[in-house]
């Protein structure tokens, strides 16, 4: 028994010992100043990697939930005769929840795992080690532009996203399922508010930008260098990530929207 | 990849993203550019508001003429004061115009209609609305029919 | 030794997850001599390497470098110490995402503010001295394990070091390549002046090229001097490292229980 709690207790320890870590990390990697032409191309590299190359999924996916929430949409809104409002639901749903959580959700699957991958087998191959005995700092030179890259780009996908599901809903509202046009993008502009819906969505992908990049980065630089640590380390930055996002998503809702 | 097609596939990128910012704002929730601007604020009181809610829509003829601000309570009349900015650009309502909380379908949200009157004068801000109809309580209604009155 | 030191090592103590590596080493490398640090595998060499280099800092003592104290340099100082050492590690560590030529003009286009055509004339300049001017297209994944380590010495010395570490450098290498290395290594520190360190466990090769050697095993310097000293050294341990003989002093078999308790007949009669 008291093996056990001793054991809880070392757990909660470690636990806490590697929330610092990642902090200290942090700290570390914004603290570097960026020097404004060599980073400015590390950067612009980054931006390719994690967010034009995770462009594809971004946009199939948006189309495909789109078009779900349009048929699903109007199976259930043409029981009530008010098909008129699957404009304003699609978009709801995807510029407040779906768009910057789906998104996230993707983007740790996609792009998360590569940099954790990538960070760790470049830690595993000593090329970390070397830099630093280049006097060239790794938090610097490698952490911080896939940082910086994953926070820039988690918006740009997320709004994105959204944008292609709703054409992607109306793809399949208007033109095949028949709900007039008019009172799709009518319906949707008098209840989507600019500052209060697209603005919300549009921080929330800009905190699970953040969270989901440190996450990913944090898991390289601190994975066991050996092939078996990589891909614990690959699944940690998903199951992470995941978990992270869902449960701000709530947080961050119940702070926006909530009514009180 | 040469770095050159990096950087414009990356340009490529953040554009599309701008484009769908802008996509989001004007086509989707609507944002008309420097409308904003200029909107004069007027009153109307009613007996029930309903489900009105605030940022819910004010229109005339079915076409969207402004926000709804704030509903509050009236503490003297025990009426609800509701209170709207109108685009500046409509600004010749007539003053005996009336405003009537209406259900867009069934079971949509509601808004506020302005039926349009016949005065040559017309609305300024910081003006109440004379005439007022309350929301229709489909409930009220459906007692009131079965008890026959 | 004749010449001043370039590093110094005082009662040196370090321990990694509560086991002593180290305890109490005492090393001085010679300023522009070639020094082999030498040991059986896991004696914590590539940590003496990481604890020049400022990556590790010692539990207690003192590690000196070029007149300063590193474990107690700020972090800015201590890169731009950095600045004036090279380190050879043993998988070579190239920049797996970018060519040859811009794995050598890296920590030139990092620290220095040269024009492109001047950068272009160094890593040319470099490359040619390790025989690889004519692979400077190549990515390090099609490049050979020689070939990957001599890229990875034309970036050590780009910037023209005072000190280059090399570690292991000769682990794994064909006959040729080693040969190659032996070569470029001797060369390398007579034309540049060089203070070259080398962690290694291959006896011959390192004799060979060192003009000071020493022998670390169980967290202990066991010998130091120059090859010939060694080679006439009186301790056993030293002689079983350099003649590789299987069971000495060092035993053949790992500390286990005893054999016939394993095999269960201990005092046991066969029925």
């Amino acid at each position: 028994m008291i093996d056990r709690i001793a054991r809880l207790g070392r757990s909660g320890l470690e636990l806490a010992r590697s929330f610092g870590r990642s902090g200290i990390f942090l700290a570390g990697v914004l603290v570097g100043v960026p020097r404004t032409g060599a980073d400015f191309a590390l950067l612009v590299r980054q931006l390719y990697a994690i967010g034009v190359l995770s462009l594809a999924i971004i946009l199939v996916s948006g189309l495909f939930i789109g078009m779900v929430l349009g048929l699903q949409g109007y199976t259930i809104l043409s029981d009530y005769g008010s098909e008129d409002a699957i404009g304003q639901m699609i978009a709801l749903t995807l510029v407040r929840e779906l768009g910057p959580v789906v998104t996230a959700l993707l983007f740790a699957g996609r792009a998360g795992s590569a940099l954790t991958a990538e960070i760790g087998l470049m830690k595993a191959t000593e090329q970390l080690s070397s830099m630093e005995m280049m006097g060239v700092d790794p938090l610097r030179q490698v952490i911080a532009p896939r940082l910086w890259g994953g926070f820039l780009a988690m918006p740009l996908l997320a709004v994105i996203f959204s944008s292609v599901g709703i054409w992607g809903g109306k793809l399949v509202g208007v033109d095949w399922l028949g709900v007039f046009e008019g009172s799709f993008w009518g319906n949707m502009q008098a209840s989507v508010e600019f500052f209060d819906d697209v603005m919300n969505g549009i921080i929330k992908s800009i905190v699970f930008g953040f969270v989901c990049s440190w996450i990913a980065v944090f898991q390289g630089y601190d994975c066991v260098p050996t092939s078996a640590g990589i891909s614990s380390a690959t699944t940690k930055t998903v199951v992470y990530s995941s978990l992270a996002v869902l449960g701000l998503d709530f947080v961050l809702t119940a702070v926006m929207f909530g009514s009180f | 990849m040469a770095r050159r097609t990096m950087e414009v596939t990356v340009g490529v990128f953040m554009l599309l993203g701008v484009f769908a910012l802008i996509f989001l704002a004007l086509q989707v929730s609507g944002l008309t550019p420097g409308g904003n601007g200029s909107t004069y604020t007027v009153y109307a009181r009613f007996n029930d508001a309903g489900g009105l809610t605030a940022r819910g829509r004010v229109s005339m003829a079915g076409v969207t003429v402004g926000r709804i601000r704030s509903i509050e309570l009236d503490r003297d009349s025990f009426q609800a004061r509701v209170t709207m900015d109108i685009d500046g650009v409509i600004d010749n309502i007539p003053t005996d115009s009336s405003a009537v909380i209406r259900t867009s379908g069934l079971l949509g949200e509601q808004y506020i209609d302005i039926s349009v009157g016949a005065d040559d004068t017309s609305m300024a801000d910081g003006d109440s609305f004379y005439s007022t109809q309350s929301a229709l309580n489909l409930e009220r209604l459906i007692g009131n029919f079965a008890s026959g009155r | 030794m004749a010449s001043e030191a370039y590093i110094t090592l005082e009662d040196v103590a370090f321990s990694r997850n509560g086991r002593p590596i180290f305890d109490d080493v005492t090393l001085s490398i010679p300023k522009g001599k070639v020094t082999a640090i030498m040991g059986p595998s896991g004696t914590g060499k590539t940590t003496l390497l990481k604890l020049i280099g400022g990556q590790l800092k010692p539990d207690s003592g003192r590690v000196v470098v070029a007149g300063e104290s590193v474990p107690d340099l700020s972090r800015s100082a201590l890169y731009r110490l950095r600045e004036r050492m090279g380190m050879l590690f043993q998988s070579g560590a190239l920049f797996t995402d970018i060519s040859v030529f811009e794995n050598v003009a890296f920590p030139l286009r990092i620290h220095t503010k040269l024009p492109d055509d001047m950068i272009r004339d160094i890593v040319l300049m470099k490359l040619e001295a390790v025989g690889l001017r004519g692979a400077r297209d190549l990515m390090p994944a099609q490049l050979s394990g020689g070939m990957t380590r001599r890229v990875a010495l034309a970036r050590s010395i780009a910037l023209d070091p005072e000190l280059i570490m090399y570690d292991e450098p000769f682990a794994g290498q064909d006959p040729i390549a080693m040969g190659v290395l032996v070569k470029l290594i001797r060369d390398l520190n007579r034309s540049m002046g060089l203070t070259s360190v080398l962690v290694s466990h291959d006896v011959p090769e390192s004799l060979s090229i060192c003009d000071f050697a020493c022998i670390i095993a169980d967290g202990h310097v066991i010998g130091q001097g120059a090859p010939d000293e060694l080679r006439s050294h009186p301790s056993e341990q030293v002689q079983q490292f350099l003649r590789g003989h299987p069971d000495g002093p060092v035993p053949f078999h790992y500390t286990a229980p005893k054999a016939e308790a394993d095999w269960g007949i201990e005092g046991v009669g066969r029925d």
